[in-house]
Parts: structure tokens; C-alpha cells; sequence
């Protein structure tokens, strides 16, 4: 990462417990997952506790829905690291590549339920151009997405519009798919807490 | 009836770490981290760096954060105005984005519930 802190600047007992970890599962840790050990109260901690709520915590949107809206915007802010890991994760999720790619590719056309596809649309404009109104939401509401699945999306949004942004911003190493692929299998069994 | 293991809900989760980006204990002074986060006000080469934070994040370069650091910012000062700015950002859509939606459900409707 661009910064020497955050390659170098761990205490003792977290380059011991990366050091384990990569013993364990064969790979090191993704920037993305050592990024929240530094100094972990000051942003790792509560992001941490607000992303795990966001992706892994109720709502009526599948975890493979979560992530693969994570996956669609972190395409619209172009941030290859976060695209790779979330599809991963979200095809994992729904046991489907296909679905995912064609999604990357156009939700327009993709083979997903109306619901999804106008809250991935609303996700979008927001995510590039920072403000949705009343009649965006309006419309997405008439096409069957209930009040709590906005707010529910509207925080994965805030959560990968940061996220996303500190990946690029910081520089993080875009490792091999199999890499991607651990990283995938252990944000299922263990989420983001 | 068991009592059920409250959840914490978005609203208070998204406070707290705001408030702990632009209030807690840190390395850049708390006028610095709020300008970073409103994304208003910073000397060069700071503001260029986080203008591409805010604006197209992909596009930043080793040459960016260098500059910053060979003008005086320390590395945890980078580290912490960046994800304020970052937060900045995603903090603004996320507000139009609920806003929009209260007003929506305010308006009624069939929908709405």
C-alpha cells in the first residue's frame, strides 16, 4: 500500500496473528482485511461493525443481493480490488458467475427480478452522482422494493462508497482469483465483524 | 417472552463512526479532518490528493500521496484525512439517499408502508 503504516506500522501481536493467518490459509491477508487493524479505533472498529450490519445483518436482500450490489458499485467507482473480491463473494453466494457477470456487464438485461434491478439502478445513480430525490425513490417503490430494502441498500451503498475509495486511494495489491476465491469462502462462513 | 439480543440499527452504527473520524483522538486536528470530510478549504498538494479521493479515487497515484507527504503531512495525517474525505462523500449520498426516502414515505401511498 502507498502508505508505509500500513504495510509496516501493525502492533506485534497483529503481525503475529497476519503472520498465522497466512500460515492457516495459505494466503496473506487482502488489504482490504489489513486495512482495519490499524489503529482499529479510530475507523476499523466502527466500520467494521457498520459493514457487517450492512451486509450480514437482517434484511430481506439475500447476502448474494448485498454483495452483489457492493460488486456494482464498486464498478461504477472503478475500483478493481473491490470488484473482484465482492462478484466472488456474491457468486459463492448464489452458486452463479453467470449472474453476476451479466449484472457487471448491464443490470438492464441481466436475468434478475425487478426489485433488484431498480434498486441496483437507484444505487448507481447515486453512486455517481452523489444525489437521489423523491421520485427516484418513488419509482423504485412501484417496482416492488419496500422502504426497509432502500435503507437496507442505501447502507451497503455508504459502506462501499468508502471502502471503495480507500482501496484506490491507498493502493491495494489485487492478488490472483484464487485468492479472491479464500477471500470469498471466508467472508461467508465469517462476515465482516 | 426471551428477550431478543438487540441489533444496533444503521442510524447509530453510521454516528458512531463519523464521530469517531472527525471528534475522537487523532493524529490531524479536528478543523482539518472536518474540512477533509466537507471536503472545503485544504492547502495544496492535500486538496489535490483528496479531490481525487472524493471524485474518482481509481485515478490516484504514488506521486499524489508523495507530494503530500514531502509538503509535511505525516503518514497517519494522510491516512486519517483520506478516510475522512472518503466518508465525506459516501456520508453526502447517503444522507440524499434517506432524505429522499423519508420524504417518500411522508407522501403515503399505496407503497409506502
Amino acid at each position: 500500500m502507498r502508505l508505509e503504516i500500513l504495510n509496516k506500522g501493525y502492533a506485534l501481536t497483529t503481525k503475529m496473528l497476519f503472520g498465522i493467518i497466512r500460515l492457516v490459509s495459505g494466503y496473506p491477508l487482502p488489504d482490504a482485511a489489513r486495512l482495519v487493524f490499524y489503529r482499529p479505533d479510530f475507523y476499523g472498529l466502527p466500520m467494521k461493525r457498520f459493514t457487517h450490519r450492512a451486509m450480514r445483518g437482517p434484511s430481506s436482500w439475500s447476502v448474494g443481493d448485498r454483495e452483489l450490489m457492493a460488486a456494482y458499485i464498486s464498478r461504477l467507482n472503478a475500483c478493481t480490488f473491490c470488484v473482484k473480491a465482492h462478484s466472488a463473494v456474491s457468486a459463492n453466494a448464489y452458486k452463479d458467475r453467470f449472474k453476476v457477470d451479466k449484472v457487471l456487464a448491464d443490470p438492464e438485461t441481466a436475468p434478475i427480478a425487478p426489485p433488484l434491478r431498480a434498486m441496483l439502478a437507484l444505487l448507481g445513480k447515486l453512486t455517481t452522482t452523489h444525489t437521489v430525490g423523491t421520485e427516484d425513490i418513488r419509482t423504485l417503490l412501484a417496482a416492488g422494493v419496500t422502504p426497509p430494502q432502500v435503507e437496507d441498500a442505501l447502507a451497503v451503498c455508504f459502506a462501499f462508497n468508502i471502502t471503495n475509495r480507500l482501496a484506490d486511494a491507498f493502493g491495494f495489491f489485487v492478488p490472483a482469483p484464487d485468492a479472491f476465491d479464500a477471500g470469498a469462502r471466508y467472508l461467508l462462513r465469517r462476515g465482516y465483524g | 417472552m426471551k428477550p431478543q439480543k438487540e441489533i444496533p440499527g444503521y442510524r447509530q452504527l453510521y454516528r458512531d463512526l463519523i464521530d469517531r473520524i472527525l471528534n475522537g483522538k487523532g493524529h490531524s486536528p479536528q478543523a482539518e479532518r472536518r474540512a477533509a470530510f466537507d471536503h472545503s478549504g485544504l492547502p495544496q498538494p492535500l486538496q489535490h490528493l483528496l479531490d481525487k479521493v472524493v471524485h474518482y479515487a481509481y485515478k490516484v497515484t504514488d506521486d499524489d500521496v508523495e507530494r503530500v507527504k514531502q509538503s509535511g503531512v505525516s503518514e497517519d495525517q494522510v491516512f486519517e484525512l483520506v478516510i475522512c474525505a472518503a466518508a465525506g462523500q459516501a456520508s453526502r449520498q447517503y444522507e440524499s439517499g434517506l432524505a429522499a426516502l423519508e420524504a417518500a414515505r411522508k407522501e403515503g401511498g399505496p407503497h409506502a408502508s
